[in-house]
C-alpha cells in the first residue's frame, strides 16, 4: 500500500510498461522523444539525477541476463533512484507459488518500480497484478520484451531520421522470440512494413496475422530492405531439434555480405545481443563500422530505460 | 459387477411427486403427472399418480410443473480422493453433484494411489457407500502406475464394479500396448475410454495451437493432435471389435473421424464438456488460467462443430470433466498451470443453453446427460421407468441468476464461468427416493 496515489498521468496513461501491444502510437512516440533527450544528456546531468532520488528501482530477473540487467541498473543510477539488483535462481521458481510469494515479499519492501524478467510468458502480467508499484517488463517467456523494441526504434530514428514507411526484415527464430514479437507491434503501429525470414520450423503459427510479411528464403526477403534485424539462435535448437546444423543454417540463414547485396545499399544491420558469430551473422558483417549499429542499440537501451522509468514514475513526483 | 455403490437401507417412505413435466429421454416421453417411489424405485409414472391415492404415510411434493427428469449421470469427473483432499473429496465432491442435479458419476483413476487394483476399486465403492448422496462409481487404470506398459487386472477389477478402463489424463502412447488392451478388453466386453491426445505432438503445449498461442507466446498444441490419436485407435478397435469411448472430444476432426467410425458400425461412442461447445480460446485473453483445460479451448468453428455434434447425435454425452485445483495450482503462469476447471455445478446450467438458444431438444439434451451415458456404462440408472432406481432431479428451466463459485460446494472454485448469466436452476435432487438436495429458494433470490 504504497502512501501516494498511483494515478497515470497523460504523458504515459498506463500504470506499468507490460508490452507493446497495449501502447499507441502517440504513446510510443512520447516514450521514444523522450528517450532521446536523455540519449543527449550528460551522464552526470544534475537535474537528471535529481530525478529519481529517494525513489527505489528493483531489478528482479528469474532468468539469468547481464546486459538488460546493467542497462536497467544503469539508467537507474542516471536518474538517481536506489536499485537493487535480485537474482532468483531457476530452481526455487520451479514452483509457481514462490513467484507470487516472492513478489509480495518484495512489494512489502516499497519499491516504487520492479524491473521484471521471467521465463514464462505472462509471468509478469501475472506479477503485476499483486504489487503496488510500477512493472517494467525486461521479457517474459516468448511474449515481449518492451524495452528492447524502443530501443531499437529509437537506434532506427536517430540513424535514419524516421520510422514511417521504411522497410525492415526481422531475420531467425521468430518462433520462441520476444524480441520479434514487441518489434512487429511497435514496428507495424509506427507504419513500417515488416517482413519476418526464418526456416519454417521456427515460425510461429498464425504470425502474417500480425501484420507482416513472411518469407522463409533469405534472399527474397531481405530484397530492398532498410533494416536488417537478426535474432539470436539459441545453441539448443541448433543441433537437429529445429535446423540440421549450423552449418545449413548459416548457409540459409546466416546474415553475410552476400545476402545483405540484395538489401539497400546502405541497410543497417541490428542485433539484440548477444551475438552467436558464424552462427546467425558473419563476424565481419557484425564489425561493419558503417552497417552494423549493434553497439548503438546497446547505448540507447540506457537511455530507452531511463525515459520508461521516467515515464512511469511522473505521477509519484506529481509533474506531467 | 455385483458390488455397485449403494446408498444405505433406511426405512424407505414412499414419495410422491405431484404436478411435474416428466421428462424422459430413455422412453422418449414428456407430459405432465406424478411420480410414486416405493422401496427405492420408480413404481407408477403418469396422470393416475394423484395426491388422492397416494399412500397415507407417503411424502408429498408439489412439483409445480417443473421439469421432473432422470438424476444426470457424469461420466467424468476427478474426486481427488484419495490422495488430494485439499482440493475435493468424495463428500464434497458428491454435495457438489447433487447441488448439480447430478446423481450418478464416474471418478478417474488419477488419485494417489492411482487405482489400478482391487482394493482401489473397493476403497471408491466403501466411501461412496458412506457418503450417502451421489452415486460414486469409478474407473480402473488401464495400465499400472499409469504408466502405459502393463495391463491391469481388468477381469477382476470390473467384478469389483470399475465400469471402465482409462489411463486417465493421458493417452496410451505405445500402439501395442492400446492393441493389447483393446484386445483383451474385448474378453469381457469392456469399455475403454480414451484421453485423444498424441503425447509428443502436445509435449509443452499450453493453449490451443494459432495466431492467439503466437501473440501470447505461448507453445502451442495442434488441433490435429487430436484426431491422430482418435484415428489410430480406430484401427485398432476395428482389428480388435472392443468398444471404445473417446473422452472429451474438442475439435470438428475428430468429429467427422467418430461420424465415420459409427457410419462404419465400429462399437465407438463419445463425449464432450460444456467448455467445448460454450467457450473458444479467447477466454484465455490476458492469461487467465482458469481458461487452461486439457485438451485446450479452440477456436471458434471447432467450438461451433462441437455443438453440432451434439445436436446430430455424433457426440453421445456431455460429461462434466470436473477437475477440481486449489488456488497454488492456478495462480501461477500460464504455462505451469494446472488444467481443467470443476464442472459439476455448472454441468446442467451451461449445457441447458443449447436447449434455450434453440440448437437442441430438451429430450436430446437430457438424453446426453442421463440416459446415453447410463446405457455406455451398462447402468440401470438414468431413465424414469417402473422399477428404475428412483435418481430423480427437479429444474426450473427458465429461471435466470449467475454462476456464483463463492456458493459452490466444491471445495476448489476454478471455474471460468463465474459470473455467467445462465438459465435454469436444479431446484431438487433425488438419489434412490431420497431428497440429497433442495434448492433455498427464498436465500438464493435474496443473494441474486
Amino acid at each position: 500500500m504504497s502512501a501516494e496515489p498511483r494515478t497515470p498521468t497523460a504523458f504515459f496513461p498506463h500504470k506499468h510498461l507490460l508490452g507493446i501491444e497495449g501502447l499507441s502510437p502517440a504513446e510510443i512516440e512520447r516514450l521514444l522523444d523522450l528517450a532521446n533527450h536523455y540519449a543527449d544528456l550528460p551522464k552526470d546531468d544534475t537535474t537528471a539525477r535529481a530525478l529519481l532520488r529517494g525513489r527505489t528501482v528493483m531489478n528482479v530477473f528469474f532468468e539469468a541476463s547481464t546486459r538488460t540487467q546493467t542497462s536497467f541498473e544503469l539508467a537507474a543510477k542516471r536518474l538517481g533512484a536506489d536499485v537493487t539488483n535480485m537474482s532468483v535462481s531457476t530452481s526455487s521458481i520451479k514452483k509457481g507459488e514462490t513467484l507470487l510469494d516472492t513478489a509480495m515479499t518484495l512489494n512489502a519492501m516499497r519499491p516504487d518500480v520492479m524491473v521484471v524478467r521471467h521465463g514464462d510468458s505472462g509471468a509478469v502480467n501475472l506479477l503485476s497484478q499483486k504489487v503496488d508499484g510500477a512493472v517494467i517488463n525486461a521479457g517474459d517467456g516468448r511474449h515481449e520484451h518492451p524495452t528492447q523494441a524502443l530501443l531499437d526504434a529509437l537506434t532506427i530514428r536517430r540513424r535514419l531520421g524516421r520510422l514511417q514507411g521504411l522497410l525492415v526484415a526481422i531475420c531467425g527464430d521468430i518462433l520462441h522470440s520476444r524480441v520479434a514479437r514487441s518489434n512487429i507491434h511497435l514496428l507495424t503501429k509506427m507504419g513500417v512494413r515488416v517482413r519476418v525470414i526464418a526456416p519454417t520450423t521456427l515460425l510461429s503459427s498464425g504470425i502474417e496475422r500480425m501484420g507482416v510479411e513472411v518469407f522463409t528464403d533469405m534472399r527474397k526477403g531481405l530484397k530492398d530492405v532498410d533494416i536488417v534485424m537478426m535474432l539470436r539462435l539459441q545453441l539448443e535448437r541448433m543441433q537437429g531439434a529445429y535446423v540440421p546444423s549450423i552449418r545449413e543454417y548459416f548457409h540459409f540463414f546466416g546474415l553475410d555480405y552476400d545476402k545483405l547485396s540484395l538489401a539497400k545499399p546502405n541497410a543497417l544491420i541490428m542485433h539484440p545481443g548477444p551475438m552467436n558469430r558464424g552462427v546467425e551473422i558473419d563476424s565481419e558483417v557484425a564489425d561493419d563500422i558503417n552497417r552494423s549499429v549493434i553497439r548503438e542499440q546497446v547505448e540507447m537501451g540506457v537511455a530507452v530505460r531511463m525515459a520508461c522509468l521516467d515515464a512511469l514514475t511522473r505521477n509519484l513526483r506529481g509533474g506531467n | 459387477m455385483s458390488a455397485a455403490p449403494k446408498t444405505p437401507k433406511k426405512p424407505a417412505r414412499p414419495l410422491v411427486l405431484l404436478n411435474a413435466r416428466i421428462v424422459d429421454p430413455a422412453g422418449n416421453h414428456d407430459e405432465r403427472g406424478g411420480i410414486l417411489v416405493l422401496d427405492e424405485k420408480i413404481a407408477a409414472i403418469g396422470p393416475e399418480v394423484t395426491r388422492d391415492n397416494a399412500p397415507t404415510e407417503a411424502e408429498v411434493i408439489d412439483c409445480g410443473g417443473n421439469v421432473l427428469a432422470p438424476g444426470l449421470v457424469d461420466m467424468r469427473v476427478q474426486l481427488r480422493e484419495p490422495g488430494d483432499e485439499h482440493q475435493e473429496t468424495i463428500d464434497t465432491g458428491s454435495l457438489a453433484a447433487s447441488a448439480g442435479g447430478v446423481t450418478s458419476m464416474v471418478c478417474l483413476p488419477n488419485t494417489n494411489p492411482i487405482i489400478d487394483d482391487v482394493a482401489g476399486v473397493e476403497y471408491i465403492a466403501r466411501r461412496a457407500r458412506e457418503t450417502k448422496r451421489a452415486k460414486i462409481y469409478c474407473y480402473g487404470a488401464l495400465t499400472q502406475g499409469l504408466e502405459g506398459k502393463d495391463l491391469v487386472e481388468m477381469g477382476l477389477l470390473a467384478e469389483c464394479g470399475a465400469l471402465g478402463f482409462t489411463d486417465a489424463l493421458q493417452a496410451v502412447a505405445d500402439v501395442m500396448v492400446m492393441r493389447r488392451a483393446l484386445t483383451y478388453a474385448r474378453n469381457f466386453d469392456l469399455l475403454i475410454v480414451q484421453h485423444p491426445e498424441e503425447p509428443r505432438l502436445a509435449a509443452g503445449g499450453a493453449m490451443n495451437n494459432g495466431e492467439l498461442a503466437t501473440r501470447l507466446g505461448l507453445p502451442g498444441i495442434p488441433a490435429c493432435a487430436e484426431v491422430m490419436m482418435i484415428e489410430r485407435d480406430l484401427h485398432l478397435v476395428r482389428m480388435s471389435g472392443a468398444r471404445y469411448h473417446v473422452a472429451h472430444v474438442s475439435t470438428a476432426a475428430a468429429v467427422e473421424a467418430i461420424r465415420r467410425a459409427k457410419q462404419e458400425g465400429l462399437r465407438v461412442t463419445c463425449d464432450t464438456a460444456p467448455p467445448y461447445f460454450s467457450l473458444n480460446e479467447n477466454e484465455i485473453g490476458d492469461y487467465r488460467t482458469f481458461a487452461r483445460l486439457s485438451p485446450p479451448l479452440r477456436g471458434e468453428s471447432d467450438r461451433r462443430a462441437i455443438a453440432a455434434a451434439i445436436a446430430e447425435g455424433v457426440i453421445d454425452c456431455i460429461a462434466s470433466d470436473h477437475a477440481p485445483h486449489d488456488v497454488e495450482s492456478k495462480r501461477v503462469p500460464f504455462v505451469q498451470a494446472a488444467a481443467g476447471i470443476v464442472g459439476l455445478e455448472t454441468l446442467l446450467p451451461v449445457s441447458l443453453e443449447l436447449y434455450h438458444k434453440g440448437s437442441v431438444s430438451l429430450l436430446h439434451l437430457l438424453k446426453c446427460l442421463t440416459s446415453r451415458p447410463a446405457e455406455i456404462l451398462g447402468l440401470p440408472q438414468g431413465r424414469i421407468a417402473k422399477g428404475a432406481p428412483a435418481d430423480l432431479v427437479l429444474i426450473d428451466l427458465d429461471r435466470p441468476h449467475r454462476v456464483d463459485v463463492a456458493g459452490f460446494r466444491s471445495k476448489s472454485k476454478n471455474s471460468p464461468y463465474d459470473g455467467r448469466p445462465v438459465q435454469g436452476m436444479v431446484l431438487r435432487t433425488f438419489v434412490d427416493g431420497r431428497q440429497v438436495f433442495g434448492q433455498q429458494v427464498f436465500a438464493q433470490q435474496g443473494r441474486n
